[in-house]
């Protein structure tokens, strides 16, 4: 366990407990989500592809508190932890993972591609590299309406090689757009890792060239996402245009379901687990500075557990979709008066 | 209450798998997270991660057990303030439902899907018209991923300037496994995995073969090539025209085409019709092993960019390829899979193997169908349809993409301009829906065409008959 033998300060005393409480609470909340997620596609309850988001919980947790009120997220097909940090409904986004009438898309659209309008979440898109033009878009639509709206645009090391990328990279900051872009750079893309795929793999420095500053986070550590993310969006708000983060992180699965992972040793992933684990390291934090107990974290534990049996009992119990819905919301039809 | 750990499905196609090996034992305390078991498929080892936690109670399933089925209990877990044992063996009631395809996949052996069945005994009627194999040739039995593979190996080995680029296509030897071994055997000069950047690599790719190379690109699926259209049309097809004949481009862009099982709108679509309306391209959608094999040779060969559309859930598919040193096919031709009287019926790619699926059901109907398995849509063997259709007097054209503007618009006008008198009805067109593929698992099989729809406007037009 990441046992904090720093002579500074942990950050973590002078944070409140209810607020570490929280980051915890919604971490954990990913992880179990994921974990049964999983389970129900090895059940054969969820098909099709399913990427799940274990280990970089950090990244979702710490930007999220950091947001204000009305800002959006938009992000690629990992992006189960990124609706329920949005506070979208777990019961919604299983129901939708298994196909049913419940979910967020009424099923049409399965694990990659969902949204909330309610909840500022923009999807949930297939197609790697697509996010950031479309974030970008986003943020276009804030500056043009007069509002003080930043859209954080999520998308990986993998898809930071796309052309469009650099495309809306260079109108975001000659415009300069309220958007922030964050990488969630997890090593892989795939089967292949950043060093196989980037001829400068320190992906902050991509914007040097469109003027726009980057900068390294440690994304499994949640307070430094969050204390990152202000600054970032402190940035994006005040008008003076994009900013890039680049969360350095880790999934410990596949790269979805059936990915045998031969790209990688089992030992990488388990030394990661071991000690850089967002949810553990910031439990042992906590302990250490006394900001919570062990019989409060387990009752956590507990009440995490309850939410995302419920989500998954929910979502196998919501009926398919009725087969007039095959041929519903292609087009909006306007009502003839 | 104890906890069931069941036999997961590791990938989509898995139906079962061998139970290799426990990583825990009774009595041991398991976290989430924790790997407590490895299970092999026939082409993969994977390990079982905990999702529950508490103490492993019995193991039910030994390890070294092959043929486990999906869903089957092999252990049972106390949960907290339990004693293990206390644990009763109990029934399972979860049955495993369709499975799907999926992206990286440790290639199975043949990815199905609830959505669409594969026909168990499917009809392999061989009324080719394909002259090439002489009496006396032997036949393997051969994957089409494996006959792909071959074909762009042999191809490489004659032709030093031939190499693969892609996602994925060198180390972790293809998303679906369509490059395995080519690595190894070639090297990374000439089996070159590339960042994400369709659009890169197809402008690439085409400068490449500008430079006299003969790229095979690789999409992982064609879904992703539509970041890459620009350069497949703009300068892969038109710049020989443009150039009055000096720049041609001897190149293949190549993956898998169509539906897959339930990934949803975006990975899914069918782009037979956007490349065969393109001049200067030519466009090829085999359906089985022999056809995918000498194909993309003759495609390999070919002085012109050839667009090479292959299908997800028929990779797995087994089918006999000529023992022949060099099999290549002729592209433009297609090929006739089953004769008939009453109607015809075309087909290219995955649809093929459901016409001749219905056209056995028909047979036992009375109603004789001849099935015409297109294999290349740009250029189009016409001449074959129209024959056909001027013997039957019928048309089912059957595809699996949208109606509008689709392929079987252009097979039904054909027909109409050129066999007009001989028709005894109007051709009937077999297609998918015309919506974006939905993921939830019955609007998914609402949504694609397959045997019964072929069956059903086969009989339409044959009403009366
Ligand atoms: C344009 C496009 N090309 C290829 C794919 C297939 N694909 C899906 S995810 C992926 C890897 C992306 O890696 P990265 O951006 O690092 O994100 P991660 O999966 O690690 O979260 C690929 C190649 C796709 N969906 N879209
Ligand atoms: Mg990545």
């Amino acid at each position: 366990m990441a046992k904090s033998t720093k002579k500074t300060r942990d950050p973590v005393e002078a944070t409140a407990k209810k607020q570490l409480i929280d980051h915890y609470r919604a971490m954990l909340l990913i992880r179990r989500f994921e974990e049964r997620a999983g389970q129900l596609y090895g059940m054969g309850h969820i098909a099709g592809f399913c990427h799940l988001y274990i280990g970089q919980e950090a990244v979702v947790t710490g930007m999220q508190a950091a947001i204000g009120e009305g800002d959006q997220v938009i992000t690629g097909y990992r992006d189960h932890g990124h609706m329920l940090a949005c506070g979208m409904d777990p019961r919604g986004v299983m129901a939708e993972l298994t196909g049913r009438i419940d979910g967020y898309s009424k099923g049409k659209g399965g694990s990659m591609h969902m949204f909330s309008r309610e909840k500022n979440f923009f999807g949930g898109h297939g197609i790697v590299g697509a996010p950031v033009p479309l974030g970008t878009g986003i943020a276009f639509s804030n500056r043009y309406k007069e509002t003080d709206r930043v859209c954080l645009t999520y998308f990986g090391d993998g898809a930071a090689n796309q052309g469009q990328v650099y495309e809306a990279f260079n109108m975001a900051s000659l415009w300069d757009l309220p958007v922030v872009y964050v990488i969630e750079n997890n090593q892989y893309a795939m089967g292949t890792s950043v060093e196989r795929a980037s001829a400068e793999t320190e992906l902050y420095k991509r914007g040097i060239s469109f003027e726009i500053e980057g900068e390294e986070v440690d994304g499994m550590d949640v307070l430094a996402v969050k204390a990152a993310g202000e600054k970032a969006l402190k940035y994006a708000r005040s008008g003076k245009g994009p900013y890039i983060l680049e969360m350095k992180t880790y999934r410990y699965r596949g790269h979805s379901m059936s990915d045998p992972a031969k790209y990688r040793k089992r030992e990488e992933v388990d030394d990661v687990r071991e000690h850089r684990d967002p949810i553990e390291s910031l439990k042992a934090r906590m302990l250490e500075a006394e900001k919570a107990s062990e019989d409060e974290l387990k009752e956590i534990d507990k009440e995490i557990k309850a939410r995302v049996k419920d989500a998954a009992d929910f979502a196998l119990e919501s009926p398919e979709p009725p087969p007039e819905d095959l041929w519903t919301d292609v087009l909006i039809e306007e009502e003839t008066a | 209450m104890s906890v069931d750990i069941l036999m997961p499905a590791l990938s989509p196609t898995m139906e079962e798998g061998t139970l290799s090996k426990w990583l825990k034992q009774e009595g041991d305390t398991i976290e989430s997270g924790d790997v407590i078991a490895e299970i092999e498929t026939d082409k993969a080892t994977m390990e079982v991660e905990a999702v529950d936690e508490g103490t492993l109670a019995k193991i039910l399933v030994p390890e070294g057990t092959e043929g486990v089925k999906v869903n089957a209990v092999i252990a049972l877990l106390a949960e907290e303030g339990e004693t293990p044992d206390s644990v009763e063996a109990k029934g399972n009631g979860a049955a495993a439902t369709g499975s799907a395809a999926e992206e990286p996949g440790p290639a199975g052996p043949a990815e199905r899907s609830e959505a669409a069945p594969e026909p168990a005994g499917r009809p392999r009627i061989e009324t080719g018209n394909d002259p090439q194999i002489p009496e006396g040739t032997g036949f393997t039995e051969t994957a089409i991923r494996d006959a792909l593979r071959d074909a762009m190996a042999e191809e490489m080995r004659r032709d030093e300037t031939v190499f693969v680029m892609g996602e994925e296509v060198a180390e972790y030897e293809g998303a679906y496994k369509v490059t395995r071994g080519l690595l190894d055997e070639f090297g990374p000069k000439r089996v070159v995995d590339t960042p994400i950047t369709e659009h890169g690599i197809a402008g690439l790719g085409v400068g490449a073969a500008f430079g006299r190379l003969k790229p095979v690109v690789e999409f992982m699926t064609w879904n992703f090539a539509m970041q890459a259209i620009d350069h497949i049309i703009n300068s892969a097809a038109k710049t020989l025209y443009m150039s009055g004949g000096q720049m041609g481009c001897p190149m293949v862009f190549r993956g898998p085409n169509g539906a897959a099982a339930r990934v949803g709108a975006q990975h899914s679509q069918d782009y037979s019709a956007w490349y065969g309306h393109v001049p200067g391209l030519k466009v090829v959608a085999p359906y089985d092993a022999a056809d995918a094999k000498g194909l993309l040779k003759a495609a390999i060969r070919d002085p012109n960019p050839v667009v090479f559309l292959e299908h997800e859930l028929l990779y797995g598919e087994s089918f006999p390829v000529p023992d022949l040193e060099d099999y290549v096919l002729p592209i433009g031709k297609a090929k006739l899979r089953r004769e008939g009287r009453d109607v015809t019926l075309t087909a290219h790619s995955r649809m093929v193997g459901f016409a001749l699926e219905a056209a056995e059901q028909l047979a036992s109907e009375g109603i004789e169908a001849e099935v015409i398995d297109l294999r290349t849509l740009r250029p189009l063997d016409t001449d074959t349809v129209v024959e056909s259709v001027k013997k039957t007097n019928r048309l089912v054209s059957c595809e699996e993409g949208w109606r509008y503007f689709g392929v079987g618009a252009e097979i039904c006008a054909t027909v109409v301009n050129e066999a007009f008198d001989y028709l005894d009805a109007p051709p009937a067109r077999v297609h998918q829906k015309d919506v974006p593929l939905p993921y939830a698992a019955n609007l998914e099989a609402m949504s694609l065409p397959g045997t019964e729809d072929i069956v059903a406007a086969a009989r339409a037009v044959c009403e009366g008959m």
